[in-house]
């Protein structure tokens, strides 16, 4: 027992550690680049048409994205785990999906068929000024190029300062010229390197048409359990409601019951939507192929959007009794109320849907990203294809090891889904608890 | 920093926000409606259901017991209204048998007492009759007598002494 164990612990340090080495190299590897790159860098990448004459045509511009590189885990972790306007389902097989961008010119509607896209996903020509780079759309600055369909030679990066932090830059090579490409906008303020620019991206993304696949998919199981719960009423209950029923009552007696007490009836719909919403995107981001593998209950937007609601409705249902007990806690001096409990309790106000979207974010990014580094082991032991017998060793370690992150995935993926619901019931709870009388 | 700015999934976007909204609300509102609700009230019903069912069983349990010793009652109430019946019916008879005898008795005491009447009836017409005789007699022999006082009268005496004698006999 303690020899496999011994055996484990050393085979997952040293996954974390070649993990480490590849965030290390990163540091130093400058060449690298930024949005949603790093797909499919295992490969030779031989397919690139000739990538060092790009690199060398637009020198002014940067490199080019398809100039070799040695293989990133960071990168391909992080290029795997994004949204992206498009979904690669093998090799030069897309799922194509509506694109709705909005600029100053007004709204465009396309499709990512409009791009024509090849290579990792990026796009061969432009389309009303917009172009398809690893996945995610970006805009030609400024809104040039707009009048019509371009051929995009290549796609170039380079790092640029900007208000004292670097930057990359993308540039989009057409007709031998050199135009500088923008991201869509994101609220982070610049603190990530994102911001408001241009044009905002409205599209159905692979993370959007995951949520309405699963809200579909969850709906639907849900409608039959329903009509045969409705159909066979005073029968034994039968076949997908002996799987679902169990969560409701679940949910019911173990979730709400307990901490919101009298008024749980109110608030089970939410609880249950928001236990299976999450639920269902946690299960089908972990099937590593279309149609799942999206990453949505580890983006950042979609917890906002939960949590935000929790916090509306906990905040709205809030009584009487909870705001004197926040604002102005009865039986303490008053100085210590001003200047100490009140702010702390209107900090805490924010802070308790701030951990719940915090939780839910980086759990489950944290797995996918573990995982994903475990695969990149096959290419990081293997050189990129060039060791045969370190990607032999870096199978057999991989496969243990995504085996083992897999199954720690399942569990957190019905933990995480418990924990949100639970905290909201709690919240919610804490909102509407009646005063007890001393 | 390059990573991070890198890290997309932690850049909150207006698409994905308004999507999220609009489609998890749509859930939260689909749902409730057309499956949570109904799957709730169903549960709730299916509970309150087999809780009545439990608490009939087991009244029925007990009604069941309670009806076994009405009938265990009512069963030990006719036997003993049987033996009683029975027990009527041996006094009735004990009853009868003793008036019968009573009166057969009486019956017996009567023709006794008739007989005895009837015998002292004889009796009584006997003794007159005898009477009648002795007395009969008794003037014959006064008659005699006087007749042979008349010619003796020592015999006479002697001979109304035998007389006297003879009616000592009698």
């Amino acid at each position: 027992m303690t020899a496999i164990r011994k055996y484990w612990i050393a085979l997952i340090f040293s996954g974390f550690a070649a993990f480490a080495y590849a965030q290390n190299d990163h540091g130093h590897d400058h060449p690298t680049h930024t949005d949603q790159h790093g797909h499919e860098h295992a490969q030779p990448d031989s397919a690139a048409p000739q990538p060092a004459e790009h690199a060398e045509e637009h020198g002014k511009c940067g490199h080019s994205i398809n100039a070799p590189q040695e293989f990133n885990a960071g990168d391909n972790a992080v290029h795997h785990i994004s949204d992206a306007n498009i979904i690669h389902v093998f090799g030069d097989i897309y799922f194509h999906l509506p694109v709705i961008l909005k600029s100053e010119k007004g709204w465009s509607f396309m499709t990512t068929k409009a791009f024509h896209p090849h290579h990792h996903s990026t796009g061969e020509n432009s389309h009303e000024g917009y172009v398809l780079v690893h996945g995610g759309v970006m805009r030609i600055q400024g809104g040039q190029m707009a009048d019509r369909d371009y051929a995009i030679e290549d796609i170039t990066h380079l790092e640029v300062e900007g208000e004292g932090k670097k930057k990359m830059q993308y540039n989009a090579v057409i007709e031998g010229q050199c135009y500088p490409l923008e991201a869509k906008t994101t609220y982070d303020g610049g603190i990530l390197g994102g911001g408001v620019t241009s044009f905002m991206d409205f599209s159905i993304t692979r993370n959007v048409f995951t949520m309405l696949m699963t809200a579909i998919f969850l709906f639907l199981v849900f409608r039959s359990v329903a009509n045969s719960a409705t159909k066979r009423r005073g029968h034994a209950p039968k076949g997908l409601q002996n799987f679902i029923e169990p969560f409701y009552t679940f949910i019911r007696d173990e979730v709400a019951k307990p901490n919101i007490g009298h008024h749980y009836e109110k608030y089970m719909p939410y609880l249950m939507s928001a236990f299976f919403f999450i639920l269902g995107l946690n299960l089908i981001g972990q099937i590593p192929f279309f149609p799942g593998s999206a990453n949505v209950t580890g983006n950042i937007s979609i917890t906002i959007v939960l949590a935000v609601l929790t916090f509306l409705i906990s905040t709205f249902s809030a009584n009487k009794h909870f705001w004197e007990h926040t604002l102005w806690m009865p039986g303490v001096p008053a100085l210590l109320k001003i200047f100490i409990l009140t702010p702390i309790e209107i900090l805490g106000l924010f802070l308790k849907p701030f951990t719940l979207l915090l939780r839910l974010f980086a759990n489950i990014t944290a797995g996918h990203i573990v995982i994903l580094s475990f695969v990149s082991l096959i290419f990081i032991l293997g050189k990129s294809g060039e060791s045969m017998s370190g990607s032999i060793i870096g199978i057999g370690a991989s496969t243990l090891l995504t085996l083992f992150m897999m199954t720690l995935e399942l569990l957190v993926a019905f933990l995480q889904a418990f924990i949100f619901t639970m905290l909201s019931a709690t919240y919610i709870g804490t909102a509407i608890e009646e005063p007890h009388h001393h | 920093m390059l990573f991070l700015a890198d890290f997309n999934v932690l850049k909150p976007e207006p698409g994905l926000l308004i999507w999220t909204t609009v489609i998890f609300l749509l859930f939260w509102f689909l749902m409730s409606r057309f499956a949570f609700k109904p799957i709730g009230a169903a549960l709730k019903q299916r509970e309150t259901d087999i809780q009545n069912a439990l608490d009939e069983a087991k009244k029925a349990r007990e009604e069941m017991s309670h009806l076994q010793a009405e009938n265990e009652k009512l069963l030990a109430q006719a036997r003993e209204e049987r033996s009683a019946i029975l027990k009527e019916a041996k006094d009735a008879k004990d009853e009868i048998i003793a008036e019968a005898k009573e009166r057969a008795n009486a019956e017996y005491k009567r023709k006794v007492e008739s007989a005895i009447q009837d015998i002292e009836n004889q009796k009584m017409a006997a003794v007159v009759s005898l009477k009648n005789e002795v007395g009969q007699m008794a003037v014959e022999i006064a008659e005699k007598i006087l007749r042979k006082e008349l010619a003796n009268k020592s015999e006479q005496e002697n001979y109304a002494k035998s007389l006297a004698d003879n009616i000592k006999l009698n």
